[in-house]
């Protein structure tokens, strides 16, 4: 085990996607708060995205796989809720590949991520999960998801 | 059992009565949007429950989370009558929500100042939810409200019938005083004053006639409910109950 090097373990919960949106990983979503060594032990601190998101659980077990599976044993997740988890902590490169994705990224301004006008329709506050509402775009016609700013 | 574990606990039961009350709503919504919705909302209320919980059990040392949530009888849940009552139509069900997403708004506004930083963690997390549900069922209460005479019959009825249970949520008893006396609670009293300029705005805007205040049901903190919490319990603890420990 590479005890102290954090800058690895951060490395290898970078590879963790998330569950629902396979194109970014558990970092970028901006789940993981803290992670350092202490008495050998690692301590790795995750706040939760939506309180009640299913996907909360799938990632914390698929951070224990990944941490077993490269020779790490002894770790400890610790759930953090303050400060409350934010979208503003999703960085632009993040933002981008959500887009590719076909989703519209946190904004202000909601985007259509297919033909990019910013002329969109509110559907519904709810998507098909917990982070995401609806929208159709008025331009090119299609539907689309987006990321809501929490 | 401390105080603290007992104020933790109401607010847990009451966001894990109403999330189970919106999961009676997974697959029967009027539409597919709103079925989402109403699913969604579930959802977070599990989830803003279950962080209560966990503090709970923590501050408790005995009783796991689960154990709180599926090992209780009604007599030791301290939910507000207001939601557990029945779904309704789905006016109903939007009425209740408003009432409470209202309170729940308010309430959780004042606990992020707690002294409690464990609370203050999980009101401030819950309350970003919580606006976003008071907007879903502000809306639609507006929409129905100002709707069709048959959508505007049915939800003043509603707002009629469930009025009596309002005057709960506002309720202080010693355990919250003790608790308020320590910067740690919430005084509930306090909050009625915006309580009733919010709803008023949103009753105005749904053509809708606030009721006057009568009778008021009381006693969710006691332990007192509605013979409808008895049902909920019955079906959501069912599996832990006959099968006690068992893993999904």
């Amino acid at each position: 085990m590479q005890s102290g090097n954090t800058k690895y373990i951060w490395e290898l919960l970078n590879t963790v996607p998330d569950p629902e949106i396979p194109v970014i990983s558990v970092v970028e979503l901006g789940v993981i708060r803290e992670v350092k060594f202490e008495n050998d032990s690692l301590n790795i601190s995750i706040t939760p995205t939506y309180s009640g998101c299913p996907a909360v659980k799938t990632f914390m077990d698929d951070i224990k796989t990944c941490l077993t599976e490269n020779d790490i044993n002894n770790f400890e997740l610790k759930i953090v809720y303050s400060p409350a988890w934010t979208t503003e902590w999703m960085t632009d490169a993040t933002k981008e590949k959500l887009r590719k994705y076909g989703i519209s990224p946190p904004s202000n301004i909601v985007i259509c991520p297919q033909c990019k006008s910013e002329n969109t329709t509110l559907i519904s506050e709810f998507g098909s999960t917990a982070c995401k509402s609806l929208f159709k775009c008025d331009e090119c016609l299609e539907p689309f998801e987006f990321f809501k700013c929490i | 059992m401390s105080s603290l574990f007992t104020y933790t606990l109401r607010i847990a039961d009451s966001s894990l009565i109403l999330g189970q009350r919106m999961s009676e709503w997974c697959s029967n919504g009027p539409t597919l949007e709103e079925d989402i919705a109403m699913s969604n909302i579930s959802l977070d209320m599990f989830g803003q429950a279950n962080g209560f919980y966990q503090y709970a059990a923590q501050l408790d040392g005995t009783k796991s989370a689960d154990e709180l949530a599926f090992r209780r009888n009604e007599r030791e849940f301290f939910n507000h009558q207001l939601v557990e009552q029945e779904n309704g139509n789905f006016g109903t069900t939007m009425v209740r929500n408003f009432l409470h997403d209202v309170f729940n708004f308010l309430f959780y506004t004042e606990l992020t100042k707690s002294k409690d930083e464990t609370l203050s963690a999980l009101a401030s997390k819950s309350l970003k939810e919580v606006k976003y549900h008071l907007r879903h069922s502000s809306n639609w209460l507006i929409r129905l409200g100002d709707g069709t005479g048959e959508s505007n019959t049915k939800v003043q009825d509603a707002l009629e019938e469930l009025w009596m249970y309002t005057g709960e949520l506002f309720e202080m008893d010693n355990l919250d005083t003790e608790l308020l006396n320590n910067g740690i609670a919430v005084d509930n009293s306090a909050l009625k004053l915006e309580w009733d300029i919010m709803v008023n705005k949103t009753l105005v805007k749904a053509k809708l006639t606030r009721p006057e205040d009568a009778y008021m049901a009381t006693g969710g903190k006691k332990g007192l409910h509605t013979e409808y919490l008895g049902f909920i319990l019955s079906e959501m603890q069912f599996l832990q109950r006959a099968y006690p420990d068992a893993k999904w």
